[in-house]
């Protein structure tokens, strides 16, 4: 009897878990969307330019957020630049090159890394883009290169470990197959093991986008303000979405910034909600065909 | 020509490696170098220990310790039974449809930026609490651990789902086969060989807590005092950071923030090592 009871309670305790999971959510998803929709429309991006002429850079665009999503874009895209040869070929070497001893040792090091709090990478950045300045050039502070770099830092584990599981994960008849047939090591990993792993390395890499895209305190600590135009160079500094919406709620100074906060968020939760469902989808989707070379 | 190709190719694979994990390095380096004046005036440990007194020369971080302690603890709070019961929804008790759909909300909700937490927390929750305990601006430990425990939800509930589908098949088989109900065989066959995989979950999810940055910077409140309840405003190491940031580059201040980074870097390293001893002693079991 004492243990129907038990599993009985059990059964109802999972499911006013779930339910109040879901109404968080649902709560959380539901006031901004209801409080924030009205605000997204063109004038929201573009403020009183025209769309086509801000696109092209022919005119500023003052109380938009047009300068936010290219800093953000800009920053993603450098970030991921420099994140993806590093990490793909580290994991590389894990996944094929390294012996156990090494394997093991290395592994120590990227469970560190992708432990270590986003603000930490941050404040290395940061203090990285004072040592710069105060040896090499005083043009150098914290800037779009800076905060590109620590970006790239703060994906590199993901980057490496999903190209490391995904190229673990191949069974070993398909692994030996083209070395049997006089392939060296290098054209094996590339003409084989690569295109078969492609799906794990790509969902990899759109987590770590939409890791990019989402930090906040990195990008607070090496060089986002709150105003400063579209992004022009690698060393000024830049505005970004996430760190739009932080300043938002913490100095608005009237309703309609704070509209415009609203309309922030449910752009960035769109993109970030979108890479999200990507990289799931590849995952299971995109295979090597995608890149098969006959 | 062609073994030259091939050792051209490892070497750059084995620089990358070692360039990766030596930023691992990089890092702690850089905090140490940073926070060494302040440190070889007070010592380590007494920084830690000590008040935050700028005025009197004292810049201990023992407030900001606590306040992050207080607010990740109670967060875990928050998210570890809610992430236990969503689990066992997911992993044994629900309808296979929900199972499904649930998890995929999950997964999704891991998605969603940290920054919309801290935002709708701040225009939603933080009224509530206000207008509830009606004590102070509503910024508070509560607040702040409320929200950061719906965050850590997800990745708690994923890495407790993940410590039910490692059991063995023929565990589970064997329940079937006696006749158990999806409850008797979550209670008395996942659960106990479960364990030290969701211990694993409850301490990555506590470093997780410990890392966040922006629910407690735009929630907690952010005062330098020692909360002496759950209703105080408090400042997290990692907020304390962020607000320090801006200030003079050699003031004694700033180099404090230096200390929290390593007390951050110390604390999830200790994180990650406990973690692969949990999980090299399962391995061993087996």
């Amino acid at each position: 009897m004492k243990f129907r009871t038990l599993e009985g309670l059990t059964v109802l305790f999972s499911w006013a878990a779930g339910l109040l999971l879901l109404s968080a959510v649902s709560l959380l998803l539901g006031y901004l969307l209801i409080k924030g929709y009205q605000s997204v429309n063109l004038s929201l991006i573009f403020g009183d330019a025209s769309p086509l002429r801000a696109v092209l850079l022919k005119e500023r665009v003052f109380d938009g957020l047009f300068p936010a999503i290219a800093g953000t874009l800009v920053l993603v895209i450098l970030s991921i630049v420099w994140a993806i040869p590093v990490g793909v070929a580290a994991g590389i070497y894990l996944a094929e090159y390294a012996g156990s001893r090494v394997k093991k040792v290395l592994d120590v090091f990227f469970d560190v890394l992708s432990g270590i709090p986003s603000i930490v990478v941050g404040l290395f950045g940061f203090s990285f883009a004072v040592f710069l300045h105060k040896h090499y050039s005083d043009r150098i502070g914290p800037c779009l290169l800076i905060s590109s770099i620590a970006l790239s830092i703060l994906v590199l584990p993901y980057i490496i470990r999903t190209t490391q599981a995904s190229l673990e994960g191949i069974p070993l008849d398909l692994r030996l197959t083209a070395l049997a047939l006089g392939a060296t090591r290098f054209q094996n990993i590339f003409l084989v093991l690569i295109p078969r792993s492609l799906s794990g390395i790509m969902s990899g890499i759109i987590l770590a986008i939409g890791r990019c895209a989402e930090d906040t305190a990195v990008i607070m600590l090496t060089g986002a303000v709150a105003s400063a135009g579209l992004p022009h160079s690698l060393f000024s500094q830049y505005e970004a979405l996430p760190f739009f919406i932080y300043y938002i709620s913490s100095q608005y100074a009237n309703p309609d910034e704070l509209m415009q906060g609203y309309g922030a968020s449910i752009i960035l939760l769109l993109l970030c909600a979108g890479l999200f469902s990507l990289a799931y989808g590849i995952r299971k989707g995109l295979n090597y065909w995608a890149f098969y070379r006959p | 020509m062609k073994r030259f190709g091939e050792m051209l190719a490892e070497r750059t694979f084995l620089l990358s490696a070692l360039a990766s994990s030596s930023i691992t390095l990089a890092i702690l380096a850089f905090m140490v170098f940073m926070g060494l004046p302040l440190m070889k005036e007070g010592g380590f440990f007494q920084l830690l220990l000590k008040p935050w007194a700028p005025f009197q020369g004292s810049f201990g971080i023992y407030p900001m310790i606590v306040g992050t302690g207080a607010i990740s603890f109670l967060s875990l709070v928050f998210a570890f039974p809610l992430s236990l019961g969503c689990s066992f929804l997911i992993g044994a008790i629900g309808p296979r449809p929900v199972r499904r759909g649930f998890r995929r909300l999950i997964e999704l909700m891991t998605g969603i930026p940290t920054v919309i937490y801290g935002f709708v927390g701040i225009f939603l929750l933080v009224p509530i609490i206000r207008e509830l305990f009606q004590q102070g601006s509503g910024l508070c430990i509560l607040t702040a651990a409320l929200v950061l425990g719906l965050m850590i939800t997800p990745t708690m509930t994923l890495f407790f789902c993940d410590s039910f589908d490692r059991i063995p098949r023929s565990f589970l088989d064997a329940a079937d086969a006696l006749g158990a109900s999806p409850v008797q065989k979550l209670l008395y066959v996942i659960l106990p060989s479960a364990k030290k995989g969701m211990l694993n979950g409850v301490i990555l999810a506590l470093g997780r807590a410990v890392g966040d940055t922006l629910i407690a910077l735009m929630i907690a409140g952010n005062a330098i005092r020692v909360p002496e309840s759950v209703l105080d405003p408090a400042r997290t190491l990692t907020a304390h950071i962020a607000l320090v940031i801006a200030a003079d580059y050699d003031s004694p201040e700033f180099r404090s923030i230096f200390t929290c980074g390593i007390v951050l870097y110390l604390f999830t390293m200790a994180v990650t090592f406990l973690v692969r001893y949990l999980g090299q002693a399962e391995g061993r079991r087996e």
